[in-house]
């Protein structure tokens, strides 16, 4: 049985289970059609890296005030220059994205672990189930993000774990949705019929038959949400809501930079130049990914 | 087309009841602790009893809820625990002022963003659309409130063409408010722009494709009929519901923008009222702009049917 199942997996768009060769020529062809998404991808990672290993790069301790070097413009010593405590920007860059990488990404991946599961039962599923569900979702997304974050934060009390809650709360609906709706696709075609007849448990249906053809579509969803994220992060940073101070936070230091722009303008600068620049580029990643899919389904 | 009206009427009335009972429960069910916002720290646990129960918060969580839909709707909203106010004149007040902001950045950015994504999407791969693409890919990536201090600092200190700051009276006259709601509403439409620009270009394109203008161009019809008369109607259609979208975006990017420049609105007195953990005022604030987020989809889809058949029909 099982080996017969098996053999059945020819389907539709699985990058997962592409040959080398193919996601390598899906790369070139990608390369060639937007250079931008790439360099965006590459962005992201770059960023990554940085929030895992930049620690131990930089001598400064993010949170170290030294009153003789306060305000200083960028130089060797200090690449991104100083703020107005005469703490290291670079440093406080290099932590503040630790902090919103590790917020933003493990919400993101939370909701859409969650979304995936939700999606594919409801949409696997039907019936009244799958009503109550999405009127549910209907409800939340209703709320604008910021408001509802907002309601949390009073009600939760202000805090980065709140905003983890938050982003989960926006984003599962939003997932659920588009995972169902690929459900909804794949569960009518023909392989996933002869599952059914051939006495395939529920879980493995729909982790094993249906989960793969959603795969990609999540992929680019789950880009989409973490580029939101970053944003909502940022956002409440900056209205002082969400953050430990004085651990370091890209919003907050943009903020917190206001006042010293007249003096020293690279205060500003930097922070706000790493949230444009990390957004842009999960941005472009997202495109990317989105045109990867459209190369799979028209192979 | 009336029972599409039904429908879509009853549908929002059901949202409405739901994201209330969201909102209502994640501010009475949470761990938020009234009495002692009310009280202060070292109230009496006798007092905070008799709080309670004045309060009706010693009832059972579904009963609360209905006694506080129907004063709700009989526009008593309680009072703000923290400005000591009656709640629905002070949040009707702010909202207005934030409509203000929502309709000066609305009338900057639609037409201004239709205009640009219809060109870029007629001259899809040239210099141009080239152009609007990237600019419009970083305007999404800028946060509100970068691009706020950006107009502030270059706009307002450096050429000092406008005030930097946009605190009027929550009571002023929009001709005394208006030089101050410039550089807000610009930030607001920075972002509209780029976001409802990219999707009309998007729309534009897939129109094009489509084999009617194919027709159109070899019967001999003039080429800006075709785009006039044909793509654009087409093309603008998904924008309407965009346009919908993009007032929730709004409602969000004003509770920023509010902020940056100081101004009295809706979205200022909600992080007021969350730093004063002020749950009744909150709770308004929310209600109020969940409804009007609610009301624009509802605009937007009766349009919708209105200006495409093929949706009320089916």
């Amino acid at each position: 049985m099982r080996a017969t199942a098996r053999q059945r997996q020819t389907q539709p768009l699985q990058i997962v289970r592409l040959s080398m060769a193919r996601r390598g020529r899906l790369l070139r062809r990608l390369w060639h059609d937007a250079p931008l998404s790439s360099i965006g991808a590459l962005g992201v990672i770059g960023f990554l890296l940085l929030a895992l290993i930049g620690p131990y790069l930089t001598p400064y301790n993010p949170t170290a005030n030294s009153l003789s070097e306060r305000n200083q413009p960028p130089s060797l010593a200090h690449p991104f220059g100083t703020d107005n405590f005469g703490r290291d920007i670079l440093s406080r860059i290099i932590y503040g994205g630790r902090n919103i990488f590790a917020l933003t990404g493990s919400a993101t991946l939370i909701a859409v672990g969650l979304g995936l599961v939700i999606g594919l039962y409801v949409g696997y599923l039907g019936g009244w189930l799958d009503q109550i569900v999405m009127r549910l979702a209907d409800a939340l997304l209703a709320l604008p993000s910021l408001l509802l974050t907002l309601v949390l934060l009073g009600a939760l009390g202000n805090s980065r774990f709140t905003v983890l809650v938050a982003i989960v709360i926006l984003y599962v609906p939003i997932v659920t949705r588009v995972v169902r709706s690929v459900v909804l696709d794949v569960k009518t075609k023909a392989y996933i019929e002869a599952a059914e007849i051939g006495g395939e448990s529920r879980f493995h249906i729909l982790f094993r038959e249906i989960m793969p053809a959603v795969l990609p579509t999540l992929a680019v969803e789950g880009a989409l949400r973490f580029s939101y994220a970053i944003f909502l992060v940022a956002s409440l940073g900056f209205l002082g809501l969400g953050v430990a101070r004085p651990e370091p936070d890209w919003g907050l230091m943009v903020s917190e930079a206001r006042d010293w722009y007249a003096l020293s303008p690279h205060i500003l600068f930097f922070p706000s130049a790493a949230i444009v620049v990390l957004v842009v580029c999960v941005n472009l990643m997202a495109d990317g990914l989105r045109r990867l899919l459209e190369y799979s389904e028209a192979d | 087309m009336i029972s599409y009206l039904t429908r879509r009427v009853l549908f929002f009335g059901l949202t409405l009841l739901l994201t209330s009972l969201i909102v209502f429960a994640a501010v009475r069910l949470l761990p938020g602790d009234v009495e002692t916002a009310v009280l202060g720290r070292g109230a009496e646990p006798a007092a905070r009893a008799a709080l309670r129960q004045e309060l009706g918060l010693d009832l059972p969580f579904l009963i609360q809820y209905a006694n506080w839909l129907g004063k709700f709707l009989r526009g008593d909203w309680g009072n703000s625990y923290a400005l000591k106010a009656p709640i629905m004149p002070l949040v009707m007040q702010r909202l207005g002022n934030s409509m203000r902001l929502a309709l000066i950045a609305m009338l900057i950015a639609v037409p201004l963003s239709v205009l640009l994504g219809l060109l870029a999407g007629l001259s899809e791969g040239k210099p141009f659309d080239i152009a609007f693409s990237l600019i419009s890919l970083i305007l999404v990536g800028i946060p509100e409130f970068v691009m706020g201090i950006i107009l502030i600092n270059v706009v307002a200190l450096e050429w000092k063409l406008l005030p930097p700051s946009a605190s009027v009276p929550p009571d002023a006259s929009f001709s005394e408010a208006l030089p101050r709601l410039i550089l807000p509403s610009l930030t607001a439409a920075a972002v509209l722009l780029a976001y409802i620009g990219r999707l009309t270009r998007v729309g534009v394109i897939a129109e094009l494709r489509r084999t009617y203008v194919r027709t159109a161009v070899l019967k001999g019809l003039r080429w800006r009929q075709v785009v006039f008369k044909h793509v654009l109607r087409n093309a603008l259609l998904p924008t309407i519901t965009v346009i919908a979208i993009s007032f929730g975006w709004l409602i969000s990017g004003l509770v920023v923008i509010e902020n940056v420049f100081a101004y009295p609105g809706l979205g200022r007195l909600m992080v007021f009222a969350i730093q004063q953990r002020d749950l009744p005022l909150i709770l308004g604030g929310v209600m109020i702009a969940v409804t009007a987020f609610a009301l624009a989809n509802l605009i937007a889809d009766l349009l919708y049917a209105a200006l495409n058949p093929r949706i009320r029909l089916s």
